[in-house]
Parts: C-alpha cells; sequence; structure tokens
C-alpha cells in the first residue's frame, strides 16, 4: 500500500487560481476565473503523487488517465499532455471549467486525506488553452468506412458522439436545431463562467475531425427520424437535451418581469441581451432581483443579473444551505459577489403592480422533514408563515425537463412518464440503429456524465455499424 | 431569394430552403435570424413550392428587425431559418367554414383558404385591414372563396369594422371559423362567434425566441392552463384564450423595441448592417 503514504514533501494546499475582483467582476461579463500562470500550474502538479493505483481515474466519467497527463505536465512536455488528455476528452476546456471535479476525479485523491485535494480541473484548464492558443493538431484518423450517423443536438453528449465516430472513420452530421452550436454551453452557461469563443474554438476542433455541422434543424420537424434512417444514415444519436422549462403552476406566473431561467439565460448568452443594443434581443432588469431554486442555473441567472445591473439579487430556495445542489465553488463566488441567499422560503404567487409588471412576492416558510426520494430533506410549508418581498425580476429556476419533440414525432420510441428516452446501458434506445444519451435520458445532470453517455454511445453505434452489412 | 413588394410596407420574400419546403404545411411558421446580431423573429409561411425547394413568407415593416429584413435586397441572403415550426392546422371538410384575415395575416390565410377549398369545404372569406391600400391578395381570395368581403378600420375600402360579420352569421349556418391577424381583430371575432358556439380557430403571435419549447416566453394561457404558443400552437381554441394576457405579454418590450428602432434609423447603431 506505498501509494497511500503520502510523501512528506508534499504541500497540503492547493494552489488558488487568481479570479477578478469581486467588486469589479460583478459589473462586467468576463471570466471570473482567470487560470493559473506556468509556475502556478507546475507547482500544482507537482503536488500529485502518481499512485500505482490512482483512485482518481474511476471517478472521471470519461476515463481520463490523469496521472499520465500530469506526469507529462509536470515534465513541460505541455504538447503530450494536451494530447493525452484529447485521446478521451474531447471538450477540455470547457470540462475544466465547469465540471464538478470535488464530486468526480478530485473526490478520492489521496493528497485530499491529507489536505486539499490536487487541481486536476484547474491543469486541465491550462493545458487546453494552451493547446486552444497555439492552434490543435489533428490526431489520426481511421480510414473511412463509408458509413453515415445522424447526430442531433450539438450539446457536449452530441458532440462527443459525432467526435468519436469520426475518428473511428465514419461520416457524422449533426443536426442541431438552434443557430449555434454548444448546446446549454453556448445558450445557459455564461460568458463569465466559460466564454462562449472557447466553447466556438472547441467545436471547432470537432468540426475539423471531419464532422459536418447543420444548424436550424429541429428533428422531429425539418426531418423527422424514420426519414433520416431512410435516406442517407446507417444509425442516429439523439442528444437533445433537458432544455424545456419548468413552472411552478402559481398564480402569477404570466406577468411581465417573471422569466424561466432558460428564457433569461438565453436572452443574456445565446441572444447576447447584455450587449443590447448593440444586438438586437433586449432584457429588462429591474433593481430587485429573485432567484427561486438553488442550483447551478439559478446561481448563474443570479450572478448574470448582478451583471446586468440589479441593485439587490436574492435567491430564494426552499430547503437549506447544506441541500444546496449547486456547486459549492459557484455558491461561494455568488455570496463574494454580494448575491443574499435566503433559505427555507417558497414563492406562493406573484403580484402584479402597473402594466402587467411583477411588483411583490408572497412566500411561505419552510421546515425540513425527513428524506424524500432524492435522499434530501424535504421541505414542508410552515402554517401562517406568509411574507411579502418586493420585487421587479423574478426568475424561476426551478428544473428543466426532456425536449419533448423527438419523442412526440417518433413512432415506436419509448419514453418515461417524464419524457426523457428509455436506453440500455449503452444507450440503445427501443427502435433498431437510433441511440440516445446525455440530459434527455437522465434528465439535468452535468456535462460530463453526458459526454459519458456519448462515448459509451459511440462505442456501441461502432459495433453496431461494423456487424452491419 | 427573391422579393416583392405587395403594399407599403409588407414584403414578399421566396427563399431557397428546401428542407424546409419538404415538410411545410399550413398554419406553420418558420423563425428567422437575418443576420448575426438580429433577434430571432417568428414569421407564418404564406406558401411552400416543394419543387422548386422554397418557402416565402409575407411580413409587416414594424421595428428594427423587420425594417433591416425589407432592406435585404433580391439575392440577399438571411443568416438562418429554422422550420417548419408549430402544429399543422387542422385540414379536413368541416363543411361551411367561416375564414377571417387581418393585415400581412391575409397571406398565410390564403394558404388556409386554398387547403380548405382543397378539403372540399365551403369558404366564406372575409380581409381586412387598416385602410385600403393595405389589402392584399384580394383578387386571389375573391376568385378562390364563395363568398368574400372585404372590411377596412377607416371604411376606405368595403364594411367599416367587423360588425357586419354579426349579419353575416345571422344570415348563414357556419361549422367553423379561423381567424388570423391583430390580436384585437381576433378577440373581436371570438367575441361574436362565441355566443353563436362556432368553434373558432386563432392563431397567436405570443413573443418568441427560440421557437421550439425551449425558453416559456411564448406561454399563454388557454382554458385557464398555461401552453407555450411554439410548440403546443400556434392555433388554439379562440373562446378559450386569454386575449387581456396575450396583449400584455406582447408588449413586454416595447420601450426597447421602440429605442431599438429609432437608434437604428438615426443610424446610431453599430451593428454594421444600415
Ligand atoms: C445554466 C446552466 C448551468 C449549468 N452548469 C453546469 C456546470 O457548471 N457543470 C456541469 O457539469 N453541468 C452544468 N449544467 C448542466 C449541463 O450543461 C447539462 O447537463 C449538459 O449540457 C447536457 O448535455 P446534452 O448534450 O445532453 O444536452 P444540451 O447541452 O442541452 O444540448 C442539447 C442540444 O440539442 C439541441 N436540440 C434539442 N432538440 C433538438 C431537436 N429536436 N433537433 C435538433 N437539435 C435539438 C438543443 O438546441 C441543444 O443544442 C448546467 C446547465 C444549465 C442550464
Ligand atoms: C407565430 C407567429 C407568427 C407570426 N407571423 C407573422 C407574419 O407572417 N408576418 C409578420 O409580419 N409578422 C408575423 N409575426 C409577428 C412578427 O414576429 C413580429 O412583427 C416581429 O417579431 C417584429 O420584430 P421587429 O424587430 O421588426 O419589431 P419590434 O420593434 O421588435 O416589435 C414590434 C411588435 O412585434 C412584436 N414582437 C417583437 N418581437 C417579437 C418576437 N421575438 N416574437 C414575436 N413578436 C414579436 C411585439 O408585439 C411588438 O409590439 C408573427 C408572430 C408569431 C409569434
Ligand atoms: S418561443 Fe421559446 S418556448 Fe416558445
Amino acid at each position: 500500500m506505498a501509494e497511500n503514504k503520502p510523501k512528506p514533501k508534499v504541500k497540503k494546499n492547493e494552489v488558488q487560481m487568481p479570479k477578478q475582483d469581486p467588486k469589479v467582476r460583478g459589473k462586467n461579463f468576463d471570466e471570473v476565473a482567470l487560470g493559473y500562470t506556468k509556475e502556478q500550474v507546475l507547482e500544482e502538479a507537482n503536488r500529485c503523487l502518481q499512485c500505482v493505483k490512482p483512485k482518481c481515474i474511476p471517478g472521471c466519467p470519461v476515463e481520463i488517465d490523469i496521472p499520465a497527463f500530469v506526469k507529462l505536465l509536470r515534465e513541460e512536455k505541455y504538447a503530450e499532455a494536451a494530447a493525452e488528455l484529447k485521446t478521451k476528452n474531447a471538450l477540455p476546456a470547457v470540462c475544466g471549467r465547469v465540471c464538478p471535479q470535488e464530486e468526480q476525479c478530485q473526490k478520492e485523491c489521496i493528497v485530499g486525506k491529507i489536505g486539499d485535494p490536487v487541481s486536476v480541473g484547474r491543469l486541465e484548464r491550462y493545458l487546453a488553452d494552451w493547446e486552444r492558443e497555439r492552434g490543435f493538431v489533428i490526431s489520426n484518423k481511421a480510414p473511412s468506412t463509408g458509413k453515415k450517423i445522424a447526430v442531433i443536438g450539438a450539446g457536449p453528449a452530441g458532440l462527443t458522439v459525432a467526435a468519436e465516430l469520426a475518428k473511428l472513420g465514419h461520416g457524422v452530421v449533426i443536426f442541431e436545431s438552434l443557430h449555434l452550436p454548444g448546446g446549454v454551453l453556448m445558450y445557459g452557461i455564461p460568458e463569465f463562467r466559460l466564454p462562449k469563443s472557447i466553447v466556438q474554438a472547441e467545436v471547432d476542433y470537432i468540426k475539423k475531425l471531419g464532422v459536418e455541422l447543420r444548424e436550424g434543424y429541429l428533428i422531429g420537424r425539418t426531418h423527422t427520424i424514420p426519414e433520416l434512417l431512410n435516406n442517407d444514415f446507417d444509425a442516429v444519436f439523439i442528444g437533445t437535451g433537458a432544455g424545456l422549462p419548468k413552472f411552478m403552476g402559481i398564480p402569477g406566473e404570466e406577468l411581465g418581469g417573471v422569466y424561466s431561467a432558460s428564457e433569461f439565460l438565453i436572452r443574456v448568452n445565446l441572444m447576447k441581451a447584455y450587449a443590447f443594443p448593440e444586438y438586437d434581443t433586449p432584457i429588462r432588469i429591474g433593481k430587485h432581483v429573485v432567484v427561486i431554486g438553488g442550483g447551478n442555473v439559478a446561481m448563474d441567472s443570479a450572478r448574470s443579473a448582478l451583471r446586468l445591473g440589479a441593485e439587490e439579487v436574492c435567491i430564494v430556495y426552499r430547503r437549506s444551505r447544506d441541500e444546496l445542489p449547486a456547486r459549492a465553488e459557484e455558491v461561494e463566488n455568488a455570496e463574494e459577489e454580494g448575491i443574499i441567499c435566503k433559505f427555507l422560503a417558497s414563492p406562493k404567487r406573484f403580484i402584479g403592480g402597473e402594466k402587467g409588471w411583477v411588483k411583490a412576492m408572497e412566500c411561505i416558510c419552510m421546515e425540513l422533514g425527513p428524506p424524500d426520494a432524492s435522499g434530501r430533506r424535504r421541505p414542508i410549508p410552515i402554517k401562517g408563515s406568509e411574507f411579502t418581498m418586493d420585487t421587479d425580476t423574478v426568475i424561476i429556476a426551478v428544473g428543466r425537463t426532456a425536449n419533448p419533440i423527438i419523442q412526440r414525432t417518433t413512432k415506436g420510441l419509448e419514453a418515461t412518464k417524464w419524457g426523457t428516452i428509455v436506453t440500455d446501458e449503452n444507450g440503445k434506445t427501443s427502435i433498431d440503429g437510433v441511440y440516445a444519451g446525455g440530459d434527455i435520458v437522465t434528465g439535468e445532470a452535468t456535462v460530463i456524465s453526458a459526454m459519458g453517455a456519448g462515448k459509451k454511445a459511440a462505442r456501441a453505434i461502432h459495433k453496431y455499424l461494423m456487424k452491419k452489412k | 431569394m427573391t422579393k416583392t413588394e405587395l403594399a407599403p410596407k409588407l414584403k414578399l420574400f421566396e427563399v431557397q430552403a428546401p428542407d424546409i419546403a419538404a415538410k411545410s404545411q399550413p398554419g406553420q411558421f418558420i423563425m428567422i435570424l437575418a443576420h448575426k446580431k438580429s433577434e430571432r423573429i417568428p414569421i407564418t409561411l404564406a406558401g411552400y413550392d416543394r419543387q422548386k425547394g422554397t418557402v416565402s413568407f409575407v411580413f409587416n415593416e414594424v421595428g428594427k428587425t423587420t425594417k433591416e429584413l425589407g432592406l435585404l435586397g433580391e439575392g440577399g441572403t438571411i443568416k438562418s431559418i429554422t422550420g417548419p415550426l408549430g402544429n399543422p392546422s387542422e385540414i379536413k371538410n368541416f363543411g361551411n367554414v367561416l375564414c377571417v384575415g387581418g393585415g400581412v395575416f391575409i397571406a398565410p390565410l390564403l394558404l388556409q383558404v386554398k387547403a380548405l377549398r382543397k378539403a372540399g369545404n365551403k369558404v366564406t372569406t372575409v380581409i381586412g385591414a387598416r385602410i385600403k391600400d393595405l389589402l392584399i391578395y384580394e383578387d386571389e381570395l375573391k376568385a378562390l372563396s364563395d363568398k368574400f368581403y372585404v372590411a377596412t378600420d377607416d371604411g376606405s375600402k368595403g364594411y367599416k369594422g367587423l360588425d357586419f360579420l354579426k349579419e353575416i352569421l345571422e344570415r348563414e349556418h357556419f361549422d367553423r371559423c379561423l381567424t388570423m391577424g391583430p390580436v384585437v381583430m381576433m378577440k373581436n371575432v371570438c367575441e361574436i362567434t362565441s355566443p353563436l358556439n362556432i368553434q373558432t380557430v386563432v392563431t397567436l403571435t405570443s413573443i418568441m425566441i427560440d421557437g421550439m419549447g425551449m425558453c416559456g416566453v411564448c406561454r399563454v394561457t388557454v382554458g385557464g392552463k398555461m401552453f407555450f404558443t411554439c410548440v403546443d400552437g400556434p392555433e388554439f381554441d379562440g373562446h378559450q384564450v386569454d386575449f387581456e394576457g396575450l396583449i400584455n405579454r406582447q408588449r413586454l418590450f416595447l420601450p426597447e423595441e421602440r429605442l431599438s428602432s429609432v437608434l437604428w434609423e438615426l443610424g446610431g447603431c453599430n451593428c454594421g448592417r444600415k
């Protein structure tokens, strides 16, 4: 058990990542985390113990050989280190920024037993940025197989499937319904956490692998899955995500100033409403913004609202701090910027004022009961505890459900009562030659789990195609 | 792309989009992104030619996006068009159908009238506009319809206002009414048909962004329940629609829209387009 005995010279504390000052960054959309310098990255990389039986790799949904790339990195073989990453992960600059590493690779890190775990995500980010700034090197592709696959949706799941299958020599066409690729990476996660130029560059890399991207194609409408299979394609992958916003079904949701988080973030990210009127799509932010929910989406909405000029932004969450589903790092960032969290409260109705705009919100206080199906303690309303808050902008971030159009327009495609698509462990659906993965199968999850599902499906599709005559 | 000016500020575009043309049906719409910095706007299909691979639509230059679009010349290109979106209209033999179209929506109404006639219906068509210069497709609709009426808000041609509809409905039994046009007009039609229990289908024009169910900005209340116009509609049972709510939501961004339009006309926006 030699690997369990940490070498004495390992520093207990991780190298902190430089960040924009909270007072300054609360007013701009530039990236908050600035990335390591060369010295910092080498210092952090040197904290890795190069375990013989690494615990980090099983924590990674796409099984990156973490000790291997870290070793190359600390030998300052940057190109080789980046190439090692790319063999397993087509989107490292994205993952280095948004993966919940604390729940994955870093969770079981041996160094973490005596201090902070090695900041794998920050090392990954450094290498990905190093490579992007110098221009991508395209890895060797297998000779063409003559097979063609249609990938539906250019989110992390679809992009991963496309990259994997293209490398194996298959022809791949991605159909994306929006006018830009990236899925949530482009329309959901804000610029200050994930610059859109980086998403675009990673998509460009995938295009360089030979993948064709067709934007503005809503499958189920422009083409249906049976049409794709009958015409050009030997197999189909569905990676359409969980994009349908949930509302709460309480009075006043139709009022002006009440946005779904999806609407709010699509306006701001995809349509660049923060640059209105240079860009044509408007957004209106009041003085007192309330965000309902406690996940990453709520944090992103709150921090965007602050940057758009709100005087006060308050997150209202029905459970307590311990149950917040958002990443700890993002909650910390939000609070540093001055965002207030109000726990154990839930809205009952929105009250309208002049011209049909929201003016206040009635809430009820909650207490925590026994754990529910999700394992978190269930919030129970406290009778008679209603109170009213003034607000002129409400952003509802209480979750999103599966995009329904494909399920509604594809006969024989099995779906659950929540609208997600049913697959086996390799992503195969109830229709032969049709695979699915990512949020459309699991419901809202993470970038890396969508990519992991994409990888598995790509392997299964490859097998299926090679068997098919 | 080809372009025809039908009336002041009303333009007909026919654009190459073979994949969209192949699937289009009456009642559906497309989302247009004119250029990189534009808004995405929904426009109802006014026609499609599967052989030529084109779709056509008519739009009214009301704000910045539509005015910019209007400046595109013959052979110009639109950055992105997505479609066909929304559910196709229900077309079958209903019997005797009343079609009421207003303003720019007379163009897509023509498509519906053609389809309804083909399905064997008897069709009475009423078209209306603010003033007579804005009436479009008069001859085509007159030729297609069993009965045909014209109305204008100012009385410059045909009937003044829509009150005469009551008389038509007293004289004749209708099995279904279909109306598309300004929201206030559709609301008025519904108020007339509702007491007579004539099933009335309206095409709602909520504000939209993606047009495929991802943002919820297009939500409307129909029969007390929330629906998304883009994926659940755009056609709904007019007698169940909360028109006041719809009108309120359509006006939400009026100040920003005006600002955008004024800045653009002054040439003060640096989008590099004008
Ligand atoms: C605001 C926000 C913040 C988040 N933050 C994080 C984070 O920090 N870390 C993390 O790991 N995860 C985060 N997530 C979750 C993560 O983004 C998703 O789990 C992940 O993007 C799912 O990937 P996907 O490929 O399954 O779907 P998506 O990313 O949703 O992509 C689906 C794509 O398919 C397209 N599409 C849909 N229907 C059709 C159709 N019929 N035809 C053609 N195209 C279609 C959509 O336009 C979209 O581009 C966040 C999510 C949100 C909304
Ligand atoms: C399903 C549907 C079908 C439509 N079909 C047609 C059509 O065939 N021909 C036509 O001329 N118009 C049609 N419209 C309306 C058209 O989309 C708007 O006129 C257009 O968006 C105005 O944009 P603008 O920037 O030029 O004007 P703006 O200055 O932005 O707005 C002018 C008015 O247009 C409405 N509007 C603004 N933005 C949007 C938006 N993103 N989505 C919907 N409405 C908006 C508002 O009510 C506003 O008062 C349709 C709308 C919908 C929802
Ligand atoms: S336009 Fe976004 S959901 Fe309908």
